[in-house]
C-alpha cells in the first residue's frame, strides 16, 4: 500500500471517530447564538472562529461530519445493495430484465448529469435531508448495476460456477454463494469513491439551498452563509474551515478508493 | 467492405434510437415530475391567501386542472383505488405538442414564454462553459506532459497531488475563496455580474478547476502510455529533440482519449455551472434554475432548464463519439 492510501484511510478513521463522538468533541452549543460574540477570529477559546451570528465554527465543522457521513453511508449503501441486485439479475438471467436494465437503464440515465437529476428531483420534492438522500440514491445505483452486471456476466462462466449447476444447485446458490462473492470486489473500490461523490453531492445541494435546511451545521449551507461579502472581509475563517473539511473528506475517501484499486488489481501497480 | 458499411448504418442508427429514447425520457421525467411537488403547486406558488377564484384561474390558465397523463388510478367515494382513461387531453401530451411548436409553457411568475426566457441566458452559459473548457486545456496539457515525460520524480508526484487536490475542492469552495482574494482583498475584479469580459475570469477559473485537475491525470497517464510506442523510438532515433518527440508526435496520438473525457466531462461542466453562476450571480440558465425556477417555485421554469440543459449535455456527448470516431480510425471499425 502506498502513502496516499495510508493517509486516506487515517482521515476516513478520525472523520468516523468525529462523527461518533461529535456531541463530546465539540466546544460549544451548535446552535447557541450571540451576536456579541460574531466573526470572531480562532482562538484558544473559539478555535475555528465564530461566524455571522457568533455561532462556534469548530463545532459546526464537528457536527457536519456527521451529516457528511451520515448522507453518505446511506446513498453508498442503499445504492450498492439496490444496484448489486439488479446487475446481478441482469447478467445472471439476461433475457427481458437485461434488456431492460443494460438496454434502457444504462444507456439513458447515464446519459444526462446526475447532479441535474438530483436537483431537479429535490427541486420538486422540496428541500430536507431524507428527499436529498431519496434522490441520491436514484441516481447512485446505476453505477453499481452495471459494474456488478459486467462482473456476473464474466464470473458466470468460470468453471466452479459450472461445477455447481452440474451438482444441481439452485440459481439462487448459484447467484449468491458462488457468483456474488467473486464479483463484488470491484464494488469496493466504487463506494469509497461513491462516499466521495455523495459527500459532494450532499454539500453542493445544501450549498443551493436544497439539501439540510439552514440552521442544521452542514458544511454546504456553513460556505452558503459564509459567502456573502460582509462575511468573506470580516470572517474569511468562516469560509475556510467548512472547505478545507469537505476538501479533506472528499480526498481521503479518493486516495482510498485509488489505493483500493491498485492494491485489488496488481496490474494497475505497475504504472 | 459492405459488411463494415453495414456495421457502419447499423451503429449510426442505433445510436440514433438511443438518442431518441433519452430524449423521451427526459421530457417525460421533466413533465412528470411536476407530480411530486408536495400539495398543490397553485398554492405554492399563489400563496395560502388566494381566493378560491384566483386558484382555479390560475390552474386553468397553466393546464393544471387537466389530468397530468393518459391514465391515472384516483379513489372513488368507497376509497378503493381504480383506473381511469383520461385520453389524449392530458397535461402530458400538451407538453409534448408545445415542445413541437418551440414553446415551453409560460413562466408561473412572470408569465412570459420559459423558451424566451431561456433564449436570453442560454449565451451566458455556453459562453463560460467554453471559457472554462479553454482554462482547463491550457492548464492540463502543459501540466500532464511535463508530470508523464518526468514519471516517478518529484514533479510528477507534486503534480499529481495538485492533480487531486483540484479534483477535491469543490467549486463552491474554490469560487468565495477566488471572491475573497481577488475581489475583496486585492480588489482586482468584481465579485459578480457579468458587465466587463474580465468579470468572466474567476467563474471560469472556478468552473475549469476541477475539469483541468482531471485532465491533468488524462494527459499524464495518456503520454507516459504512448512514450512506450515504437514510434517514438523511430522519432528519437532520427535524432528529434525530446519536446519534438513529445509535443509533435506523442501529443497528438494521447490527446484521443483526452477528447473522450472532454466530452464525458462537459456534464460535470454544465451541472457544476448551476452552482457557479450562483456564486457569482452570473446570469445563465443555472442562474434561472436556482432563483428563478427552484428559489420562488416556479416549476415551468424549472422543467425548461433541466430539459435543455439535459439536451445541450446529450448533444455535446454525441459530437464528442462523433470526433472520436473521426479522429481514431480504429474505433470505426472494430
Amino acid at each position: 500500500m502506498n502513502r496516499l492510501t495510508i493517509i486516506g484511510i487515517v482521515i476516513v478513521v478520525i472523520l468516523v471517530i468525529i462523527a461518533i463522538f461529535a456531541p463530546l468533541i465539540a466546544t460549544h452549543d451548535v446552535g447557541a447564538t450571540n451576536l456579541s460574540l460574531r466573526y470572531l477570529p480562532p482562538s484558544a477559546e473559539y478555535w475555528f472562529g465564530t461566524d455571522s451570528t457568533g455561532r462556534d465554527i469548530f463545532s459546526r465543522v464537528v457536527f457536519g461530519a456527521r451529516i457528511s457521513l451520515k448522507v453518505g453511508l446511506v446513498v453508498v449503501s442503499v445504492s450498492a445493495v439496490v444496484g448489486t441486485m439488479l446487475g446481478a439479475l441482469a447478467g445472471y438471467y439476461g433475457g427481458w430484465i437485461d434488456r431492460v436494465i443494460s438496454g434502457y437503464v444504462f444507456n439513458v440515465f447515464l446519459a444526462f448529469p446526475g447532479l441535474l437529476l438530483a436537483i431537479a428531483m429535490v427541486a420538486f420534492l422540496g428541500a430536507g435531508l431524507n428527499k436529498l438522500i431519496f434522490a441520491l440514491c436514484i441516481i447512485g445505483w446505476v453505477g453499481y448495476a452495471r459494474l456488478i452486471r459486467g462482473q456476473v456476466l464474466k464470473v458466470r462462466e468460470y468453471d466452479f460456477v459450472q461445477a455447481a449447476r452440474a451438482l444441481g444447485a439452485s440459481d439462487a446458490r448459484i447467484l449468491f454463494i458462488h457468483i456474488l462473492p467473486n464479483a463484488i470486489q470491484p464494488l469496493i473500490v466504487q463506494a469509497s469513491l461513491g462516499m466521495a461523490g455523495a459527500v459532494l453531492s450532499e454539500a453542493s445541494l445544501s450549498f443551493l439551498g436544497l439539501g439540510v435546511p439552514p440552521p442544521a451545521p452542514s458544511w454546504g449551507v456553513m460556505i452558503e452563509e459564509a459567502r456573502d461579502l460582509s462575511t468573506l472581509q470580516a470572517a474569511p475563517h468562516a469560509l475556510i474551515f467548512p472547505g478545507i473539511a469537505i476538501a479533506l473528506t472528499v480526498l481521503a475517501f479518493n486516495f482510498l478508493g485509488d489505493g483500493l484499486r491498485e492494491y485489488l488489481d496488481p496490474r494497475q501497480r505497475a504504472r | 467492405m459492405r459488411s463494415v458499411f453495414k456495421y457502419k448504418v447499423f451503429g449510426a442508427l442505433r445510436r440514433f434510437a438511443i438518442f431518441l429514447l433519452v430524449v423521451w425520457t427526459v421530457v417525460s421525467l421533466v413533465t412528470l415530475l411536476i407530480e411530486l411537488v408536495p400539495g398543490d403547486p397553485a398554492v405554492s406558488v399563489l400563496g395560502e391567501q388566494a381566493t378560491p377564484e384566483q386558484f382555479a384561474q390560475f390552474r386553468e390558465k397553466h393546464g393544471l386542472d387537466r389530468p397530468p397523463f393518459f391514465f391515472s388510478f384516483p379513489r372513488n367515494p368507497e376509497g378503493a383505488r381504480h383506473l381511469q382513461w383520461h385520453g389524449a387531453d392530458n397535461r402530458y401530451t400538451e407538453y409534448w405538442l408545445a415542445l413541437f411548436h418551440g414553446d415551453m409553457g409560460r413562466s408561473f411568475r412572470t408569465d412570459r414564454p420559459v423558451s424566451e426566457l431561456i433564449l436570453e441566458r442560454y449565451p451566458a452559459t455556453i459562453e463560460l462553459a467554453v471559457a472554462a473548457l479553454f482554462i482547463a486545456v491550457l492548464i492540463a496539457i502543459p501540466l500532464g506532459v511535463i508530470a508523464g515525460k518526468n514519471r516517478g520524480t518529484w514533479i510528477d508526484n507534486l503534480a499529481s497531488v495538485v492533480a487531486l487536490i483540484g479534483i477535491s475542492l469543490p467549486g463552491f469552495v474554490i469560487g468565495p475563496m477566488l471572491v475573497y482574494v481577488f475581489a475583496v482583498k486585492l480588489g482586482w475584479l468584481a465579485p459578480s455580474g457579468r458587465f466587463d469580459w474580465t468579470d468572466l475570469i474567476l467563474p471560469s477559473v472556478t468552473l475549469g478547476a476541477a475539469l483541468s485537475a482531471i485532465l491533468t491525470r488524462m494527459v499524464r497517464s495518456s503520454v507516459i502510455e504512448e512514450l512506450g510506442e515504437d514510434y517514438v523510438r523511430t522519432a528519437r532515433a532520427k535524432g528529434l529533440s525530446e519536446t519534438q518527440v513529445v509535443y509533435k508526435h506523442v501529443l497528438k496520438n494521447g490527446l484521443i482519449p483526452v477528447v473522450t473525457i472532454l466530452g464525458l466531462q462537459l456534464g460535470i461542466l454544465l451541472a457544476g455551472a448551476i452552482i457557479t453562476e450562483k456564486i457569482f450571480g452570473w446570469p445563465g440558465l443555472g442562474l434561472l434554475l436556482v432563483e428563478d425556477g427552484i428559489g420562488k417555485r416556479d416549476y415551468r421554469v424549472v422543467q425548461g432548464c433541466v430539459l435543455v440543459i439535459s439536451i445541450t449535455y446529450i448533444v455535446a456527448n454525441m459530437l464528442t463519439d462523433t470526433i472520436y470516431r473521426w479522429l481514431d480510425p480504429r474505433i470505426r471499425v472494430s
